[in-house]
């Protein structure tokens, strides 16, 4: 649901909201996914990106973002440079993709300790945006909610349990998703959440039996 | 609150004896879970920031990334400095301004989308040319955008605000509809002249194809976004004279969608039709990507 700071906002550098804005803010979304230095990443760009990236400092911006920067910071015209001095080395590449909105871009990115992620994101309009795959596994992510994101084995009552330890710590959920690969294979839960969320509840839900791994997005 | 209709919101106003900002604010708080003021208080930063982009592009010698475009604001301040504008010195305030926030986002320099960034010159201008002229505080610039915001979003949920999705009728044409809402409530207008104000501002950009020269927020953005501002005066100076829009709001953003989803997609933000495809748009991409 869109409310009024989706429309007057973000305060960010130009020349474009959906281009420039948008495309910090999946960079920045992939980052926090990630949640370590990256080193490596691939970027592919489809539809209105693939066309008019350079024009409108797309390459810039995504780059901006998977190095942490935010839309308004007045690095972003230079963070390919920044790039290099922080030892991120980078590659683009034209993707066609079918049943994607127009201005979609595909991200690998490869960390200090060799965790790699991947995410699918779109810019929709007025720098908002919407994270449609992460690792493989299609979400609906509009980063403007904190966001967990916990891998699990695919066994009964994983959900019955995340939600009962998320209800206890008196946090409310907003969106809610849960897509696998196979059945008895890897599922992927995805939560959002009103307000934000202690590290310590992190924990708690790491030790549930059959809980792979648990992130928690901030929302950006 | 749902925001799918502009006549349905107001309605609620007029019911509730609120002006549209009125309403927009408290909705907006209880949504954030924040207060009035807390929810006035960042829309101020908003106000600063884009109170700032109309000044900052005014400069004779700057010149965006690409080289392309600059110093039309300065050009443009010039000739209403010397009483020479035709379209009197309020319009001309307004042409300044816009330019020179759009400049300003060429240039790769801050501004606040509104709602794009492609569209960012029109509505700081509009309100920081009506608060000059009505000597208007910030207060009622802040309520102002609320107005606007609310605007942005029926046409965000029912349409679109994105080039690259309606053409840059979803864009400027958004824009100029949220700053004409915005002028009718500043200048005293009813919740029914807001709906009129947005209908005829729209009604006079449908269609408008987004089709940048080298794929740059510049040509002819830039200029589309004074064409913009001009625009949300011109409809809402109509709709406080008590002309009415035949063809309901809420309609004409339908028609806006329909329009948008039917327009072929080089004339949706690819930089492949229109403008950009003509002899000289091409030499111009050459020169500056080689």
């Amino acid at each position: 649901m869109l409310g009024v700071f989706d429309i007057i906002g973000p305060i960010m550098i130009g020349p474009s909201s959906s281009h420039t804005a948008g495309a910090v803010r999946i960079g920045k979304y992939a980052h926090l996914v990630l949640g370590e230095r990256p080193t490596k990443a691939k970027i592919g760009f489809a539809g209105s990106f693939a066309k008019t990236y350079q024009g409108h400092g797309t390459d810039k911006a995504i780059i901006a973002g998977i190095l942490g920067m935010d839309t308004d910071d007045n690095r972003i015209c230079n963070s390919l440079a920044i790039a290099k001095e922080e030892e991120l080395n980078y590659t683009f590449e034209l993707l066609e993709l079918d049943g994607v909105h127009p201005n979609t871009v595909d991200i690998e990115l490869e960390g200090e300790s060799g965790r790699r992620i991947s995410l699918r994101g779109s810019s929709v309009g007025g720098g908002n945006i919407l994270i449609n795959k992460i690792n493989g596994a299609d979400v609906l992510i509009s980063g403007k909610s904190a966001a967990l994101i916990i891998t699990h084995r695919d066994t009964p009552g994983m959900v019955a349990k995340v939600s009962n330890i998320l209800g206890i710590n008196g946090i409310n959920i907003n969106k809610f998703s849960l897509s696998r690969e196979e059945k008895g294979g890897i599922a992927i839960m995805t939560i959002e959440i009103d307000g934000g969320i202690e590290p310590s509840i992190k924990q708690i839900i790491q030790d549930v039996p059959n809980i792979v791994s648990v992130s928690i997005l901030n929302a950006i | 609150m749902k925001y799918d209709s502009i006549s349905e919101l107001c309605r609620k106003a007029e019911e509730k004896n609120l002006t549209i900002s009125e309403l927009v604010l408290r909705d907006q708080a209880v949504l954030m879970e924040k207060s009035e003021e807390e929810v006035k208080c960042t829309m101020r930063t908003m106000l600063e920031v884009m109170r700032d982009s109309t000044k900052e592009g005014v400069n004779a010698d700057r010149r965006s990334i690409s080289g392309l475009t600059g110093g039309d604001a300065f050009k443009m301040e010039q000739r209403v400095k010397e009483g020479q504008s035709i379209c009197g010195p309020m319009i001309g305030n307004a042409l300044i301004k816009a330019l020179s926030a759009s400049e300003t986002n060429a240039c790769m320099g801050k501004i606040v989308a509104a709602p794009t960034a492609g569209s960012c010159g029109i509505l700081p201008s509009v309100l920081m040319t009506i608060a000059t002229e009505r000597k208007l505080d910030d207060e009622q610039l802040v309520m102002a955008l609320f107005t606007a915001s609310a605007v942005g979003i029926v046409i965000a949920n029912k349409a679109s605000i994105s080039g690259a999705e309606g053409g840059c009728q979803a864009e400027c044409g958004s824009a100029s509809a949220m700053a004409a809402a915005a002028l009718v409530e500043l200048c005293g207008g009813s919740p029914a002249m807001v709906e009129h104000a947005c209908a005829i501002a729209i009604k006079s950009v449908l269609g408008l194809v987004c089709d940048p020269v080298a794929g740059l927020v510049e040509i002819p953005c830039i200029k589309r976004n004074a064409m913009g501002a001009a625009n949300a005066f011109v409809s809402a100076d109509m709709a406080l004279a008590g002309i009415e829009s035949k063809i309901p709001v809420d309609e004409v953003i339908h028609a806006m969608k329909v329009i948008g989803d039917c327009m072929n997609p080089a004339f949706k933000e690819t930089a492949e039709g229109g403008l950009a495809a003509t002899p000289t748009a091409k030499r111009l991409m050459k020169e500056v990507f080689g």
